[in-house]
């Protein structure tokens, strides 16, 4: 049973809040699906390496040089808020808080 | 009760590279806001990231240098956060398999030698830059957004403070002498967090462990620490615990500040990234790095004493930068004597920079023009008093010597031709001098040559000045 | 003339012999596409430039077989200048400053994108219900949903709207809704086509594809938009072949695998029967048809709903309201901003992916969930490619049941996501996949499932062609569109 207090924390850590009524509904949703996942601890994976990416090669680097690919008027012409060719927003209460 | 302190030290180094470390964006320090940037940096949606294989290099250069096993099998890693300098919300690291791990530096405190364990290193890109207003905004610039870094976490091998920044000098001169990184504090291209406990002599158990932040120079990491040491020994022995928190240190007071508790709710999501290929690192690439290593600083300091006869001294100044070394070593190539180059690094070079309040590399002086006018001055084309001229010209304005010499009529007059005639009229004219020379006054000399040099415009050799007129005064 | 019966080589062949302009048949598709808005809303977004750039190609003339052809493009894929939404309320006005490198190279051919087409929210989805613009609507009947997450582009193609559609495909995306559609879909190995550019679902699932009714115009398409890309460091240096011009339908000789546990229990009788029936007439056509087992197949949903939303919520995180889109108004700091932005900003499924994803890679949960399902992961793909090693193709079912009712399925996320329990073994295992039409089940279209080799689209494409060749299934209009023109 994944519980409406781990749900709070795992939207926390999302960045999203919910409505009260919202969050139960989540949480009997979640749960369902949860359930459904944790089938998965009936495969024996003893020795089985994860797959985590599906590229068919390896090692890709990129040359080390340096370009401009888009001017900085471009970069900045979605910013809800421009000061000083500056990303203005809300104020940053404190670093720590925020990660 | 007695306390011992464990210090480790966390550092990152931004390495030297032309572009970012997973986008194509130049990397400049002090560039115009936002103008490094680009949808990759900006997080944009759709960007990938793509590995700067120079950055990696680099990597495994530093790794190299600290005497650390290079990865051969390795991937990289997604580290989840929120923060507005962090555009993807989450920075690309390496977090399961660090480019390189189980490395040492040696240091010697009081002339004792130990060896101060790495953990691992690993490459990541470092964050933009968050401004904060007084006006209830903040303002980010993502220029920095994406340069390279390189993460050297030590174990936790360091008992003092003194310890603490003789690892970290050590650190900035390995470092930089593999011409990764500037290692710069000032410019933020090398960062220090600390983290410090303490505990009763003889426990085999650490104590609680205080990260200390904002340390802008070593000195500060060294003042910190030995204030957190005695904070937390005064706690302990009033009987009190040692919070698990964050501290920052303040340098108006050089006292520890509170910054945050740590309440074990850090949940940075670690998973590989899906966006990259996995990495070999084969033991070939690893080798031929391995064998493009610059020298270290000890070997050029034992060279520069035992095959160039430089003092230890002097040895050890010339080695104490990169650009100094490199500097050296280049004038030494344009044949000019070592020991007169050491000396000029040494005093005038030195003196300038200093007075300037500038680097070396930001002078117009080159290796070139300095060894061709200790050249001028070994064979007698000019005079060290010209020569001050002449290095003065050439570090502000990167003049030729040998020209400038040349043009301006600055060339040494040697010959006994010209020279005897201007000494015999102002002996004519200062019957005084004579006369005191012969007193036994040996002030008169010093006067008489001041007169010579006045006449010849400072050009004179004072050598071939001297043997004619101490000649002169006797015959007279 | 009339575009909707028209094929890439027809129409290319009257641009040739100027009986058209691309002006008057990127104009005729434009015209299309507003005459259907409002039954099917198949498109998010028109491109009001696309009669520019029609001039453009008929100044240039028609070198490429895609010249001047009228496509449309899936609104997760970025576009240069046009406007780029995902389907969500996070997007609203996001005008992107560069374009997808499927999109360059489309443009290189001269192929004109007429506009973005609709789709689930960031992908997330079966029916196109979770778009923030609506939900499409099924041209074979309206009261039913288009399939998705590329439902847009599906019902555009059915419609006749396009010749080809480009969708993406993560979990099914394309070949689910092109089988509620009668149509022809292709998802190819993952890393055959660069995803720079394509907004990400999950990462390592991801991979754009095509859309159209007929095999060879998706081989003519297919063959532009792979290939490798220096900003894609997980798309692959193969070759890319002409697979139009190497489509050959003789199936003599190949072997087609069919795994027993595709004839799942709740899959529809009608959807066996019209899939039973294309494998006769493989047979008949030369092909043997074997059984196989995939035993880890009754996990690949699990696997899939772990992964695929543990790399969601990692590629979501970036739209937090700091540089471009949903802003979140009167917020007092920047967590309020973060908090506030992406509630408002995404819709409901958007946010169970997310929060599902957060909780798998979450301390406590990451081994029993992400890892685990990571390894399981390798073991699946090890049977498909034991599988893969006897035989040519894979072969099943597309879907479960042909298109179901639009609101049938929408507070049932559980059910929604069995749903794509046939779709999800090729994304899972990286493999080309296609779903060509067999048939009608009680008036719906059928499609059947073709799942090939690594990079082995060519096989995919043949198989779907000599089907496409016996049943002539183009030739069905929709039954909701008929009589209309």
């Amino acid at each position: 049973m994944i519980s409406k207090d781990e749900i709070l924390h795992v939207a926390t850590l999302a960045n999203l809040k919910f409505q009260d009524d919202e969050v139960d509904s989540f949480v009997s949703q979640l749960d369902k699906i949860v359930g459904m996942e944790s089938n998965l601890s009936s495969v024996d994976t003893t020795g089985v390496e994860p797959t985590y990416n599906m590229a068919d090669t390896n090692s890709v680097f990129r040359e080390d040089i340096g370009i401009h690919t888009q001017t900085r008027e471009q970069m900045l012409e979605n910013v809800p808020e421009v000061e000083d060719n500056l990303i203005k927003v809300p104020t940053i209460v404190d670093k720590e808080d925020a990660e | 009760m007695n306390f011992e302190t464990t210090i480790g030290l966390e550092v990152h180094v931004e390495l030297k590279t032309k572009s970012k470390m997973y986008s194509p964006s130049p990397v400049a320090y002090g560039a115009e806001s936002n103008i490094n940037t680009n949808v990759i940096d900006f997080g944009f949606p759709g960007t990938l990231p793509t590995v700067n294989k120079n950055a990696y290099r680099l990597g495994v250069m530093v790794g190299l240098a600290l005497n650390a096993d290079i990865e051969n099998h390795t991937h990289f890693d997604r580290k989840n956060y929120f923060y507005p300098d962090n555009p993807k919300a989450f920075q690309i690291t390496q977090q399961d398999k660090p480019l390189g791990h189980d490395g040492y530096i040696e240091i010697e405190v009081d002339g004792e030698k130990k060896r101060i364990g790495i953990e691992e290193l690993h490459v990541e890109e470092d964050a933009g830059k968050n401004t904060h207003g007084n006006n209830g905004y903040s303002y980010v610039d993502l220029n920095r957004q994406g340069t390279p870094l390189i993460e050297i976490v030590s174990k936790p091998d360091m008992k003092s403070p003194e310890e603490a920044y003789q690892y970290l000098e050590n650190l900035r001169k390995i470092i930089q002498f593999t011409g990764a990184s500037d290692v710069k504090m000032e410019e933020g291209s090398m960062r220090v967090d600390t983290n410090i406990s303490i505990r009763p002599v003889g426990s085999d158990t650490y104590g609680t462990k205080v990260e200390l932040k904002n340390l802008n120079s070593f000195n500060h990491v060294r003042l910190g620490l030995a204030y957190e040491e005695k904070r937390q020994a005064a706690i302990l022995k009033q009987g009190g615990t040692i919070g698990q928190e964050t501290r920052r240190f303040d340098e108006k007071s050089g006292e520890t500040f509170l910054m945050r508790v740590k309440s074990g709710a850090d949940d940075y999501r670690y998973f590989p990234e899906p966006d990259l290929p996995d990495y070999e690192i084969s033991p070939e690439w690893v080798a031929e790095i391995k064998a493009s290593l610059p020298e270290t600083a000890s070997v050029r300091r034992n060279h520069y004493i035992n095959e160039l006869g430089i003092p230890e001294y002097d040895a050890g100044v010339l080695t104490d930068t990169k650009e100094m070394s490199d500097f050296f070593d280049e004038a030494v190539g344009y044949d000019a004597n070592p020991k007169l180059v050491s000396n000029w690094l040494m005093g005038e070079v030195n003196a300038y920079l200093n007075d300037k309040k500038i680097g070396l590399l930001d002078t117009k002086l080159t290796p070139e023009h300095l060894a061709k006018m200790i050249n001028l001055i070994s064979n007698g084309t000019i005079s060290s008093k010209i020569a001050k001229k002449v290095f003065q010209e050439t570090i502000s304005n990167g003049t030729e010597p040998e020209e400038w010499v040349k043009s301006k009529g600055l060339v040494q007059e040697s010959d006994p031709d010209v020279l005897k005639p201007i000494i015999l009229e102002i002996l004519d004219n200062n019957q005084q001098s004579i006369d005191d020379f012969k007193n036994g006054k040996d002030r008169a000399v010093g006067f008489l040559v001041g007169q010579i040099m006045k006449q010849t415009h400072g050009q004179a050799n004072p050598k071939v000045v001297n043997k004619i007129l101490m000649a002169e005064l006797k015959s007279r | 003339m009339d575009i909707k019966k028209e094929t890439i080589a027809s129409l290319h062949e009257k641009l040739v012999n100027k009986d058209i302009t691309a002006e008057a048949l990127t104009n005729q598709a434009l015209d299309n596409i507003k005459d259907d808005a409002e039954k099917l809303n198949t498109f998010i977004t028109v491109n009001d430039k696309a009669t520019e750039d029609a001039k453009k190609v008929d100044a240039e003339g028609f070198n490429d077989l895609l010249a001047g052809i009228p496509i449309g493009i899936k609104d997760n894929i970025v576009t240069n200048g046009i406007k780029t939404t995902a389907a969500s309320k996070i997007l609203y006005n996001f005008m992107p400053v560069y374009s997808a490198t499927v999109m360059e190279k489309l443009a290189a051919a001269g192929a004109i994108n007429v506009g973005k087409t609709n789709l689930d929210e960031f992908a997330m989805g079966s029916s196109t219900e979770t778009s923030y613009y609506g939900t499409s609507v099924n041209p074979w009947d309206f009261s039913r949903v288009p399939g998705g997450s590329s439902g847009g582009s599906a019902a555009a193609v059915a419609a006749g709207e396009v010749v080809a559609a480009l969708g993406t495909d993560t979990g099914g995306s394309i070949r689910q809704p092109a089988a509620f559609n009668g149509i022809f879909g292709i998802k190819p190995t993952y890393g055959r086509v660069s995803r720079w550019g394509v907004i990400a679902f999950a990462s390592s699932l991801d991979q754009v594809g095509v859309m159209s009714k007929r095999v060879e115009d998706s081989a003519t398409v297919l063959s532009v938009i792979a290939g490798h890309d220096d900003k894609d460091s997980t798309s692959s240096n193969k070759d890319v072949p002409d697979y139009r011009a190497d489509l050959n339908k003789d199936m003599h000789g190949v072997k087609i695998a069919v795994p027993k546990e595709f004839w799942h229990e709740g899959t529809h009788p009608d959807v066996l029967d019209n899939v039973n029936k294309a494998l006769e007439a493989y047979k008949k056509m030369g092909a043997t048809v074997e059984e196989v087992s995939l035993p880890t197949l009754k996990h690949a949903v699990e696997v899939y709903y772990v992964l695929a939303s543990s790399e969601a919520s990692s590629n979501l995180q970036r739209y937090d309201g700091v540089r471009y889109g949903y802003r979140a108004k009167d917020v007092k700091n920047i967590k309020d901003l973060f908090v506030n932005s992406r509630s408002e900003g995404f819709g409901d499924e958007v946010k169970r992916r997310i929060m599902l994803g957060t909780f798998s890679l979450s301390a406590g949960a990451y081994d029993a969930y992400f890892k685990k399902a990571a390894e399981v992961r390798t073991i699946f793909i090890n049977e498909m490619n034991d599988v893969l090693k006897d035989y040519d193709l894979i072969m099943g079912p597309s879907t479960t049941t042909p298109a179901f009712k639009i609101g049938e399925k929408v507070d049932d996320p559980l059910a929604m996501y069995m749903n794509d329990i046939l779709t999800i073994p090729a994304n899972l295992a990286g493999l080309p996949a296609a779903s060509v039409p067999a048939g009608l089940a009680d008036g719906m279209p059928v499609g059947l499932q073709i799942i090939g080799k690594p990079f082995a689209e060519q096989d995919v494409l043949n198989a779907a062609y000599a089907l496409q060749e016996e049943n002539k299934f183009y030739e069905q209009i929709p039954t909701a569109l008929k009589g209309e023109d």
